[in-house]
């Protein structure tokens, strides 16, 4: 529950924002962002709540460093709570990814060449 | 499927065979191998060896038994979790309070963690097989929708450290239905970590942060701690470089008997943090005294509704009463848990007789058993029982 998962903001109504996570689209809250954020922004996603808007200068090394954290079998804790993190925003599942939460972790786990 | 690492042993996680390494997944072993390195010249200047260093946080513990970052560390340095499982500290009566409003009819909405958690006599799961109504939610947002599609009461038992309580703060300032209410098990780490060091039987000489956490409250906040209990504490990320970078700097402080905070996570953390999230944390919730499970009591180290927002309280709403509960049997096992000793970092999974045996994922005994953040359960996952 502690990790953040950072993604890029696509659409922005009032407070809320669609962001992409490798592919799956979800609803991200932005009521406690601390900063001014524009679509094409990256931030820090926890819960459904975005944390930290990510300077421009480190969401590469950011994204790649996920990718490493996540290089593991399906089944592993750290793919897990980030999944979990993803679900978050389940709730609301944006129309683009209407397929359903199974085929989300799938596209997922396919994005980052995690063998399922 | 990859292979899981080898089982880890003990508090210095010397790995069983030398073909530990090959199995070590980093992005870049030959800094891996120079950090550890440094960690064991530093290690090496050390006045009084070992260095005992605590990490709060479970993210970091997974990073750390996933990659087997223990099998790198010198015999100087020892590397312990401390309370960093919000979960796992939750009271048993705080849990009681949840299944005696569950029990009562009223819908509870809670993360996944918390399910197995064993309260006096039973757990939320133990409830809802039982009949009750309790969902599993992966945030605040999706109870309150919960409480929109019914017209019943629903109560989000909450928990995790401020980084979730500052979202539950958000949904509580963002005029939910009038059927929603918060139960709070948001505990607040920073005062726990004081505590913790100066138990006799822990003996820490430094502390390193968890980086996510600082996100929301700054590094800054960790300049009380230093200056009152003399220790260095040294914010790092969770990444395995992230893990070893940040111990080259806190054994190094240890070293020289500095008594400083150093951001090794500036890629994430800042001085003062998230201030909107603070805010609003603040805003809604207060610090107050209470018991960590298996610790102690702890000063201002529980998240509680101001009274401005009673409203939402669960706790005021209901006006519960779980004093029932206390009056049943809970699991004898219960008594043999030594979850608070290894949360307060004096003992080891492995040091408990029930672990793997009588406690194990799927059949819990200790919340520690329990979370994805709890020390057991990550042990299990990635060590199992060491080879003897």
């Amino acid at each position: 529950m502690c990790l953040g998962v950072p993604g890029e903001i696509r659409e922005i109504e009032g407070n809320e924002a669609v962001v992409d996570f490798w592919g799956v689209e979800r609803r991200v809250r932005l009521d406690i962002v601390g900063s001014a954020v524009d679509e094409g922004d990256y931030i820090l996603n926890h819960v459904g709540y975005a944390i930290r808007k990510i300077p421009e200068s480190e969401v590469e090394e950011t994204m790649e460093l996920f990718e490493t954290m996540l290089d593991a079998d399906p089944a592993d804790m750290l793919t897990d709570d980030v999944m979990d993190e993803l679900e978050a925003n389940a709730g609301a599942p944006t129309p683009a990814t209407s397929g359903g939460d199974e085929q989300d972790e799938e596209d997922l786990l396919d994005e980052l060449g995690i063998d399922v | 499927m990859s292979e899981r690492n080898p089982p880890i042993d003990g508090p210095t996680g010397s790995i069983s065979g030398s073909e530990g390494d090959d199995e070590l997944r980093f992005r870049d072993p030959e800094k891996a191998d120079a950090l550890a390195d440094r960690l064991a010249e530093i290690g090496d200047e050390l006045d009084d060896p070992p260095a005992t260093v605590m990490h709060v946080c479970g993210s970091h513990e997974q990073s750390i038994a996933k990659f087997g970052l223990r099998s790198l560390l010198p015999d100087t340095v020892n590397l312990v979790m401390g309370p960093g499982c919000p979960v796992c500290v939750t009271n048993m009566p705080e849990v009681d309070e949840a299944v005696a409003l569950a029990e009562k009819g009223v819908t509870i909405a809670t993360y996944g963690d918390m399910l197995k958690v064993s309260g006096t006599a039973k757990s939320l799961d133990d409830v809802r097989s039982e009949g009750a109504d309790v969902r599993v939610v992966y945030g605040t947002q999706d109870a309150v929708e919960l409480a929109e599609d019914l017209d019943g009461e629903v109560v989000f038992f909450a928990t995790g450290f401020e980084t979730t309580a500052a979202p539950t703060a958000a949904v509580i300032r963002d005029d939910p239905p009038e059927n929603f209410s918060v139960l709070s098990a948001h505990k607040y780490i920073p005062p726990a970590m004081e505590i913790v060091a100066e138990m006799p039987d822990t003996e820490i000489d430094g502390y390193l942060a968890a980086g996510n956490a600082a996100i929301i409250t700054g590094h800054g906040i960790f300049d009380g701690l230093v200056d009152r209990h003399g220790l260095p504490v040294v914010v790092g990320g969770f990444e395995p470089l992230d893990i070893l970078a940040g111990l080259v700097k806190l054994v190094e402080h240890v070293r020289d008997g500095d008594q400083t905070v150093e951001n090794a996570y500036p890629r994430c953390v800042t001085r003062d943090g998230n201030r909107v999230a603070k805010e609003q944390l603040w805003d809604v919730f207060e610090a107050v005294g209470g018991e960590w499970r298996g610790i102690a009591h702890i000063p201002n180290a529980n998240l509680q509704l101001r009274d401005e927002y009673a409203e939402y309280d669960a706790s005021k709403r209901f006006d519960v009463d779980a004093s029932y509960l206390r009056e049943q049997s809970g699991s004898r096992l219960l008594h043999d848990c030594i979850c608070g000793d290894i949360m307060a970092g004096a003992a080891d999974p492995t040091d408990c007789r029930l672990f793997g045996e009588a406690c194990t994922p799927a059949d819990p005994v200790g919340a520690c058993m329990v979370s994805s953040e709890g020390t057991c359960k990550i042990w299990h996952e990635y060590g199992g029982r060491p080879d003897l």
